[in-house]
C-alpha cells in the first residue's frame, strides 16, 4: 500500500526465531525481490544467430521486452547426436553474447546517410533536370564537381537523407553507367552468402539482373586454399567438428581453435578424453598450444619444410618399405600416384614433364572422346597401359564411366602399378628444384644447389611422336621427397641425420624445430593412420594459409594425410576452417541469387586480381617473376605479375570485370548494325586488335569500375589488402601510400599493360549497407542502414556442424533500417523507373572464363596458347572466354527482382556438373509463396515478395533441404558414375525442410552430391567420404587426389610437385629504413596479422562490452627481446610502417610472442581510439594499411579440369604474410582533434 | 528585527522541516531505486578512502554534536556542566571533527570536480550537495573565532533557546538570533537549506544508515507470504 507504512512494524517486525535465537523468521515485505525477477523476465525468445564470418552458426536465444532487444543466451535445443557422440551445444562465445548492444548503440547506422557534398550537388542538379539521370551525370561528367565530394571520403560529412532519395541517386548513378560504360562497370562485394544467403542473395540478384558483376571473397580473404582445388578439384570440403571426435591422432596446425573455433572447441578437448592425442604446431605460445601433448613451433613461414620432413620420415619408412598395406592400397586406388607421366630432356636433364595421356598413342589407346584428357597408368597383372576409369575424359561426352572402380576403359579388372620399380627398363636421374637455397634477410637458406637430380625407374613407351620415358607419380614423388629407393643414389638420404633435402636433420636449420620431434610426430601420425586406417587429422588455418608460397604449406599437409590414407575417412582428414562457410544448399541458393531463374550465365569475378588492377597495387609490383620461376622453367617466361593476369583474362582463364572496352550493349547494336552474331563480331574484333579487353588498360577512363556495392562487408576496414592503395586509386581520397610507383621509380613496365598516368577516384559511387558505422561506411558516398541480425529473416549454415539454422526478426528493424533484401528490393523498384527513356530490352555481350565442372574445363589440354600473339585461333568457350548475349528488360527489373523466373521450369536446376528438372518444386513454390496474379512479364510465377519467400525458395529447390530434389541429384550423379547413389537420400526422400522448422530447431541437412561428405546415422560429415566409400571420382584432371600438378605453369614456377619455398622478398621496408626517424631505434619485424580473440574479423571490434575486455583500442604483440632492443614497453604506442603506409597502435609486449614478428589481430576498426601517423600524418591506419597484394601466376591457370575458374573456386589470392614493417616507438600522439586542413565545414 | 529575519529565522525553519519530511516521504513511496548513497567508489577509488572516512567520521560527530547540544534543554544539564564549560568542549571537540570534515570533504569535492570519469558521470545535485556542505563546514569553523569572544556561552545559550522554540513551536524564535553575527547567521539559513536540499538529493541515504544491521539475527529469513498491512 505505501512503501513508509508497511516498513512500520517493529514491533511486530518478527514473528519467530530459530537456532537459539541466531536466526530470525520476518514478514517484511519482499517486493523488492521482483526488481530482480524483472530483471530477467521478458516477453519472448526469437531463435536468431550471428551472420559474422566466423563459421558458429551458433544458436542464440534472443530475449525481447518491451519491444527492446534485451540481451542473449545460448540455446540448447540442438538435435541429438549418436549415443558415441557429446552433443553439439552449448554453442556460442563471448563476442556473439555482446551482440545486442549493437542495437541501440551510438554506433548503429540509424538513417540513409549521403555524403554532405554529394547531396548539395544532387539537390542542385535536381533543380536543373528533373530525370534523374541527367543530374547523375551533370555531377559526374564535371572533374570539379566528382573530385570535390570524392576527395572528402573517409573524413566524415555524411548527412542524413530519405529512402526515396537515395534510392534514386543509386538508380540514377546505376541507369547512367550500364547507359554509358556498360553493365560491368557496376560492381558488388559481399562475401560468405552462408553467413546470412538471402540478405547475400538480395543484392547479387539485383546486380545478376542488370548484368552487374558480384565479387569472390574466398580467394581475396586468402582463406581459399588454391591447394585444394589443385589435388582434389574441390574448392573446400572438411569435416565438420563433431568429427574432431572420431580422430585419435590430432594436429593443430597454425590454426588457434579454442580461440577462433570456440564453439566448436569442445570436441577436440573431450576427445583426448578418450585418449587422442594432440599436436599443435604454432609458432607463438598460443591458446591451442596448451592444449599439446606436443607443441612443435616453427619459425614462421616455413611449415612446408616441416611438412617435408615428416612425408620424409612417412615416405621412407612406410611407402619405401611396403610397410602397411592399408596405404599402398589407398594410395593405389585414390591418388594419383600410379599415372605415369613423361620425361623430357630439357638442358641435358631429364625432367618430369605431363601426364601421359590416351592422345598420346596413334590409336588412342581406344578413346575416341576426350583423349587428350584421359591419363594411363599400368595394369600390374597384365604389364599392358591401361586407361583407368574416372579421369575427367569420361565426365564429359560420355556417360557411366565417371568412377574409381578398379578397371580400365574397356571394363575389364585393372590393378594400377604404383611403383616402376620392377617393371622398368631403366633408372635415370630425374632433376627436382630447389628453392631451399634463395637467400632472404630473414630467413634462413640451406645450401643446397637450385637443381637436385636424383634416380628413378624410367620406361619407354612408343607413343605417336616415338619413344619417350615415363615414370610412375609415385616414383617422382619419393625422389622428389629425397626418399632413399635403395638404388644407391648419393642425393637421397641414408639416414634422417643426412642434411639434404627434406630430411628432419635438413629442416632443423630451417625451421629451428629439433629433428627428434619431427620424427616422433610423423612416426606417431603415420602408425596411427596404419592402425585405424586413416584417423588422423589436421586442423589446419590461416597462420599458414596466407603466405605467398602457402600452397606448399598446404600440399606438404595434403601430403601426409594422403599418403597415409586419411582423406575421406571418419576422424580423419585435412580440416581447413578459414572463412569456409559452408553454403550448404548452395544448389538451392544459386539461382536465387544469381537470378538464374532469368538470366545465365551471371557476371562474377575474382576480387584479387580485380582490386591488384583497379586499386593500381599492380603499379607498385616489386616482386619480379623470375624470381618465383622455377630453375627447371622451360623457357624464362617474361613479363610482370599483371602480364600473367591478362594473358590469363584473354585466354579466358580468369574472368574480367569490366570486361571490354566498349560497353557490351553497344557492341550488340554494333553488332546487329553489321548484320553479325555479337559473339563472333567480339571475336573478330578482338583479334583484329580494334576491340580490346578491359584488363589490358586499367587506368582508361572507359575501363574503370563505376559504381561499388558493399553489403554484409567491411572491405575497407578489414579485408583490404593494400588498403593505402584502395584509398588512393580506387577512392582518390586522403591516403598513406608512402612509395613511388613503378613510373616514377623508373621500374620494369608490364608488357601487356597500357601505361599511363595513375588515375585516381576512379569510383564514382560507393554504396554501404551495415548496420554499425564501419570504417567502410565512413568511405562511402551513400551508407543505407541495414537490419541487424535480430531484425530480419534469414539462414545461416557453417562448415562445422551439419544443421541449417534461421536468423529470425526478433523486433522490427529500429529507427529507418531496412533488411538487405528490402533494400535491394526498394532500389531495383526505383531502377525500374528511373531507367525509363535511357534503357528498354537491351541485349548484353557476357564474358566467362573457361568454368570448372562445365565441359569447358577441357580447354588447352598442352601448352597453353595466346590468341593475342597469333599462336592459335580465338574461339570462345575454349581459347578465349565464352561468349553469350543476354537480353535484359531493364524496366522490369523489380518486376522480375519479386518473382521466380522461367528457367527453372525450362532449364532445371544443378551444380557442380550435374543437372536436373525442377519443375516439381517450381511448382510447389507457386502453391506456398502464391503466384504474380498483375499482368505482365512475371505473371502466373512464384512470388518472392519477403526475405521469408527468398528463403522457401532456397529451401525447396536445394537438395540439401528437400529430400526429393536431393534423390534426384544423387540419380544424376549416378548417370555420370554409372553407380546407384540413390540409397544415400532415399531414407529422408519425404524430408521437406521450410522456414518455420528451422525457426522451431536447427536441422540436419540432407546428404547430397554437391558435397563430398555424408549427413547420416552412421557417419560426422567427413570431406572425400563420398569419393572414398562411393567411388565418385574428385573433380581434377585424374580423377584421383592429385599430388603431381602437371600444367605447364605449374611446372614453370616448379610446383610439380609441394617442395619448400621460403617466403618472398616484398622489399616494402628498404626505402623506409631509418629515413623517416623519429628520434626512436627502429626494428624489422614479420607482420603477422592471425584472427581476433575479442572480434569476429571487424564486427564486435567496435563493441563496447568487447572494448573493455581488451584495451579498448588498436593493439600489436611484440616479443619481449624486440621490445627491448627499441625500448618499448608494455602499452606505449608504437607506429609500424612501409612503403604501403603505416600503422599505430599499443604495445602488448608478451612472452608469448617470438622474437622478429609482430603481431596484429586483425581488423581493428579505425574508427575507435586511433591516433594520427607520424609518418603519413592521417589517421592511424588499420592493419592493412601495410600490406600490399600481390598475385601468383600459377593460381591464374584455368581451362584444365581441376585447374579451372569456378566462382570463389580457384584464383589468385590475397597474400600478405610475407610483409614486414618497421617499427617504433611514437614521439608524438596526435589524436586530430581539430578539423581536416582545407576542407570547408560540412 | 526586520521581516527578512523573521521570514528567515522564523518560517524558513517550517518550510524546510515540511519540504525535508514529506520530500523524503515522496521520494522514498516514488523513486525506490533513487533511494541510494550513489558511491562512486566502482570508478575511481583513489582520494575515496581517505576523503569519505574523514568526512563521514567527521560530519558525523558534527551532526550529533549539533543535534545534542542544540535541542538539549539547559536546565537538564547545568548540574553537570555549565555553559561556558559546555561551549569549549563543544568548540575542542567540534573542532578537531570540523577540520577532519573539512579534510576529507576538501578530497571529495576535488575528486568530484576534477576526475573526468566522476565528474562526467556527477548530476549538478551530486555537485551541489558538496559544494553547500563545504561552504557550510567553512561557515561554521567561522564561528569559533567568534565563540572564543564570548565564552560565557551566552550565543549558545541563545542558539540553542532558538532551536528548542522551532521544534517546540514555540514563537519568538527569530528575535533570539536576529541580532547575531553574521557567521552565526549564515550557518543557520545555510543549515536549515540543507533540510530542503535533502530530499532531493543523495542525502537521503541518510535516513536509511544501517545502524539496524549491528543488532540484528545473524541469519533473516523473511516469509514468503506478502506482509499484509493492517490499515
Amino acid at each position: 500500500m505505501s512503501r513508509f507504512l508497511d516498513r512500520l512494524t517493529y514491533l511486530r517486525k518478527v514473528v519467530g526465531d530459530f537456532s537459539n535465537g541466531h536466526g530470525v523468521v520476518t514478514t517484511e515485505d519482499r517486493g523488492w525481490e521482483d526488481a530482480y525477477r524483472n530483471r530477467w523476465a521478458h516477453d519472448r525468445i526469437v531463435r536468431s544467430t550471428h551472420g559474422a564470418n566466423c563459421t558458429g552458426s551458433c544458436s542464440w536465444k534472443i530475449y525481447v521486452k518491451g519491444g527492446i532487444v534485451t540481451w542473449e543466451t545460448q540455446q540448447t535445443d540442438y538435435p541429438r547426436t549418436r549415443p558415441d557422440l557429446p552433443n553439439h551445444e552449448p554453442r556460442g562465445c563471448s563476442r556473439g553474447a555482446s551482440y545486442s548492444w549493437y542495437l541501440y548503440s551510438a554506433n548503429r547506422v540509424k538513417y540513409p546517410m549521403v555524403r554532405g557534398r554529394l547531396l548539395r550537388l544532387w539537390r542542385a542538379a535536381k533543380t536543373q533536370q528533373r530525370d534523374p539521370v541527367a543530374a547523375w551525370r551533370s555531377i559526374v561528367e564535371d572533374p570539379a564537381k566528382a573530385q570535390s565530394y570524392k576527395s572528402m571520403r573517409g573524413v566524415g560529412g555524411l548527412v542524413r537523407s530519405t529512402w526515396d532519395e537515395v534510392n534514386e541517386i543509386i538508380a540514377a548513378a546505376n541507369a547512367f553507367t550500364v547507359k554509358t560504360y556498360g553493365p560491368d562497370r557496376i560492381i558488388g562485394f559481399s562475401p560468405i552468402p552462408a553467413m546470412s544467403m538471402v540478405s547475400y542473395a538480395a543484392g547479387s540478384r539485383y546486380l545478376s539482373l542488370i548484368g552487374g558483376v558480384s565479387m569472390s571473397f574466398y580467394d581475396w580473404y586468402c582463406d581459399l586454399p588454391p591447394s585444394s582445388p589443385q589435388t582434389w578439384g574441390e574448392q573446400t570440403d572438411v569435416p565438420e567438428s563433431a568429427d574432431w571426435y572420431n580422430s585419435t591422432f590430432l594436429m593443430l596446425w597454425g590454426s588457434n581453435v579454442p580461440q577462433t573455433r570456440t564453439p566448436d572447441a569442445h570436441f577436440m578437448t573431450e576427445v583426448r578424453y578418450k585418449g587422442a592425442k594432440v599436436a599443435v604446431v604454432t609458432p607463438d605460445y598460443s591458446e591451442a598450444s596448451k592444449f599439446a601433448d606436443l607443441w612443435l613451433h616453427p619459425k614462421q613461414g616455413t611449415d612446408a619444410a616441416l611438412a617435408m620432413a615428416m612425408g620424409h620420415v612417412i615416405l621412407s619408412e612406410y611407402h619405401a618399405k611396403g610397410k602397411s598395406a592399408y596405404f599402398e592400397d589407398y594410395c593405389r586406388r585414390y591418388t594419383d600416384m600410379p599415372f605415369l607421366v613423361r620425361l623430357v630432356e630439357r638442358d641435358g636433364r631429364l625432367v618430369p614433364d605431363r601426364f601421359l595421356r590416351a592422345s598420346d598413342f596413334a590409336d588412342k589407346l581406344g578413346q575416341a572422346n576426350n583423349a587428350d584428357w584421359k591419363t594411363v597408368a599400368i595394369d600390374e597383372a597384365t604389364g599392358q597401359l591401361a586407361v583407368p576409369l574416372g579421369s575427367v575424359g569420361f565426365r564429359w561426352g560420355e556417360q557411366g564411366k565417371w568412377n574409381l572402380e578398379a578397371r580400365d576403359a574397356t571394363g575389364a579388372e585393372a590393378k594400377l602399378r604404383l611403383s616402376l620399380a620392377g617393371a622398368s627398363d631403366d633408372v635415370r636421374a630425374v632433376a627436382f628444384p630447389y628453392f631451399g637455397g634463395i637467400k632472404h634477410e630473414h630467413f634462413p637458406h640451406s645450401e643446397h644447389p637450385d637443381i637436385i637430380e636424383r634416380r628413378i625407374p624410367v620406361k619407354t613407351i612408343a607413343t605417336k611422336d616415338g619413344n619417350v620415358q615415363v615414370a610412375a607419380v609415385f616414383d617422382l614423388f619419393l625422389a622428389n621427397y629425397g626418399v632413399d629407393r635403395g638404388i644407391g643414389d648419393v642425393n637421397t638420404a641414408g639416414s634422417f641425420d643426412d642434411d639434404l633435402p627434406y630430411t628432419p636433420a635438413w629442416q632443423e636449420k630451417i625451421t629451428g624445430v629439433a629433428r627428434e620431434q619431427v620424427i616422433a610426430v610423423a612416426r606417431a601420425f603415420a602408425d596411427n593412420a596404419d592402425k585405424t586406417k586413416g584417423k588422423s587429422m589436421v586442423i589446419l588455418g590461416a597462420a599458414i594459409n596466407h603466405w605467398y608460397h602457402a600452397d606448399m604449406n598446404y600440399r606438404g599437409i595434403i601430403n601426409l594425410l594422403v599418403m597415409c590414407g586419411c582423406v575421406g575417412q571418419s576422424g580423419g582428414g585435412w580440416s581447413h576452417y578459414v572463412g569456409q562457410e559452408k553454403l550448404r544448399p548452395q544448389c538451392g541458393w544459386l539461382p536465387l541469387a544469381f537470378a538464374l531463374d532469368w538470366h545465365r550465365p551471371p557476371r562474377q569475378q575474382n576480387s584479387t586480381s580485380f582490386f591488384y588492377a583497379h586499386t593500381s597495387q599492380w603499379r607498385h609490383e616489386t616482386i619480379g617473376v623470375d624470381e618465383i620461376l622455377s630453375p627447371l622453367a622451360p623457357r624464362r617466361l617474361s613479363g610482370s605479375l599483371i602480364d600473367f593476369n591478362v594473358r590469363a583474362e584473354r585466354m579466358g582463364w580468369l574472368p574480367s570485370a569490366p570486361q571490354l572496352e566498349v560497353n557490351p550493349l553497344k557492341l550488340t547494336r554494333d553488332a546487329a548494325a553489321a548484320g553479325k552474331e555479337a559473339g563472333p563480331y567480339a571475336t573478330q574484333l578482338l583479334k583484329s586488335g580494334e576491340l580490346r579487353m578491359s584488363c589490358e588498360d586499367p587506368d582508361n577512363p572507359a575501363n574503370f569500375p563505376r559504381n561499388m556495392f558493399v553489403w554484409r562487408s567491411n572491405l575497407l576496414g578489414s579485408s583490404g589488402k593494400g588498403h593505402e592503395y584502395f584509398l588512393k586509386y580506387l577512392l582518390g581520397t586522403q591516403h598513406g601510400v608512402q612509395g613511388k610507383d613503378l613510373g616514377e621509380e623508373g621500374g620494369k613496365k608490364p608488357e601487356e599493360v597500357v601505361w599511363r598516368k595513375a588515375a585516381q577516384g576512379k569510383l564514382d559511387l560507393l554504396v554501404t549497407l551495415d548496420f554499425r558505422m564501419s570504417t567502410t561506411c565512413m568511405y562511402s558516398d551513400i551508407v543505407l542502414p541495414t537490419a541487424t541480425w535480430y531484425e530480419k529473416h534469414d539462414m545461416n549454415t557453417s562448415d562445422m556442424h551439419p544443421f541449417i539454422h534461421p536468423l529470425s526478426a526478433a523486433v522490427d528493424p529500429v529507427w529507418e533500417a531496412r533488411s538487405d533484401w528490402e533494400i535491394f528490393k526498394g532500389i531495383a523498384r526505383t531502377f525500374s523507373d528511373v531507367c525509363r527513356g535511357h534503357l528498354g530490352v537491351e541485349k548484353d555481350l557476357v564474358l566467362t572464363p573457361l568454368m570448372h565442372d562445365t565441359p569447358a574445363e577441357l580447354g588447352q589440354a598442352f601448352e597453353p596458347k595466346d590468341w593475342r600473339k597469333g599462336e592459335i585461333e580465338p574461339i570462345p568457350g575454349k581459347t578465349m572466354p565464352q561468349m553469350t548475349v543476354i537480353e535484359r528488360d531493364y524496366p522490369n527489373t523489380y518486376r522480375k527482382f519479386t518473382a521466380l523466373g522461367p528457367l527453372m521450369r525450362k532449364v532445371g536446376n544443378g551444380g557442380k556438373g550435374i543437372s536436373w528438372n525442377t519443375e516439381h518444386e517450381v511448382d510447389f513454390l507457386g502453391r506456398l509463396n502464391g503466384t504474380v496474379t498483375e499482368p505482365g512479364v512475371t505473371q502466373g510465377m512464384p512470388r518472392i515478395e519477403s526475405d521469408i519467400d527468398a528463403a522457401e525458395v532456397i529451401l525447396a529447390l536445394a537438395p540439401e533441404t528437400n529430400g526429393e530434389v536431393a534423390v534426384k541429384s544423387w540419380a544424376a550423379l549416378g548417370k555420370a558414375t554409372g553407380r546407384e547413389h540413390t540409397h544415400l537420400a532415399r531414407p529422408r526422400e519425404d524430408d521437406k525442410l521450410r522456414f518455420r522448422d528451422l525457426q522451431a530447431q536447427p536441422r540436419k541437412i540432407i546428404s547430397s552430391p554437391t558435397w563430398s561428405g555424408l549427413e547420416s546415422e552412421h557417419v560426422s560429415y567427413n570431406a572425400g567420404y563420398t569419393n572414398v566409400h562411393e567411388l565418385i571420382p574428385w573433380r581434377t584432371l585424374t580423377g584421383r587426389q592429385q599430388l603431381y600438378q602437371d600444367h605447364p605453369w605449374m611446372l614453370a614456377f616448379g610446383e610439380g610437385l609441394c617442395l619448400y619455398r621460403p617466403p618472398v622478398d616484398t622489399k616494402a621496408t628498404a626505402p623506409m629504413r631509418g629515413t623517416r626517424s623519429n628520434g626512436q631505434p627502429e626494428i624489422l619485424l614479420n607482420f603477422i596479422t592471425p584472427h581476433q580473440k575479442w572480434g569476429i574479423h571487424s564486427t564486435y571490434t567496435d563493441n563496447l562490452m568487447m572494448l573493455t575486455l581488451s584495451r579498448g583500442g588498436p593493439i600489436v604483440w611484440l616479443s619481449e627481446t624486440d621490445a627491448k632492443k627499441i625500448g618499448v614497453e608494455d602499452n606505449d604506442w608504437v607506429e609500424a610502417f612501409n612503403v604501403n603506409g603505416a600503422l599505430v597502435a599499443r604495445a602488448v609486449v608478451s612472452q608469448r610472442v617470438n622474437p622478429g614478428m609482430i603481431l596484429m589481430y586483425h581488423a581493428q576498426e579505425k574508427i575507435v581510439n586511433v591516433p594520427g601517423s607520424e609518418i603519413t600524418g592521417a589517421r592511424g591506419g588499420i592493419h592493412n594499411s601495410v600490406t600490399r597484394a600481390t598475385v601468383k601466376p600459377t593460381h591464374m591457370i584455368g581451362g584444365y579440369a581441376q585447374q579451372s575458374y569456378g566462382f570463389n573456386y580457384y584464383g589468385t589470392i590475397g597474400t600478405n604474410r610475407d610483409e614486414f614493417v618497421v617499427v617504433r616507438k611514437m614521439v608524438n600522439v596526435d589524436w586530430l582533434d581539430r578539423p581536416l586542413a582545407g576542407a570547408a565545414a560540412e | 528585527m526586520s521581516t527578512l529575519d523573521y521570514i528567515l529565522f522564523g518560517l524558513y525553519p517550517y518550510i524546510a522541516i515540511s519540504v525535508f519530511l514529506v520530500g523524503s516521504l515522496v521520494r522514498f513511496e516514488r523513486g525506490q531505486y533513487t533511494w541510494r548513497s550513489g558511491s562512486s567508489q566502482m570508478l575511481r577509488a583513489t582520494q575515496l578512502r581517505w576523503g569519505s572516512n574523514l568526512f563521514h567520521v567527521g560530519i558525523l560527530f558534527l551532526f550529533v554534536g549539533h543535534f545534542v547540544g542544540l535541542l538539549t534543554p539547559h536546565w537538564v544539564y547545568e548540574h553537570f556542566i555549565s555553559a561556558p564549560a559546555k561551549q569549549m568542549t563543544a568548540i575542542v571537540s567540534g573542532g578537531i571533527a570540523g577540520v577532519a570534515c573539512f579534510i576529507g570533504l576538501t578530497m571529495l569535492l576535488h575528486r568530484r570536480l576534477f576526475d573526468a570519469r566522476i565528474r562526467a558521470t556527477s548530476s549538478v545535485m551530486d555537485v551541489a550537495v558538496l559544494i553547500v556542505l563545504w561552504v557550510q563546514l567553512v561557515l561554521g569553523l567561522i564561528t569559533l573565532p567568534y565563540s572564543l569572544q564570548h565564552s560565557d556561552g551566552s550565543v549558545m545559550l541563545l542558539l540553542s533557546e532558538w532551536a528548542q522554540r522551532i521544534v517546540t513551536l514555540q514563537g519568538g524564535a527569530a528575535e533570539l538570533v536576529a541580532g547575531l553575527d553574521w557567521p552565526y547567521r549564515l550557518h543557520l539559513v545555510l543549515g536549515i537549506t540543507i533540510f530542503v536540499l535533502f530530499p532531493f538529493s543523495r542525502l537521503v541515504h541518510i535516513w536509511s544508515a544501517p545502524v539496524g544491521y549491528v543488532f540484528r539475527s545473524y541469519q533473516v529469513v523473511r516469509r514468503r507470504a506478502p506482509a499484509r498491512s493492517t490499515l
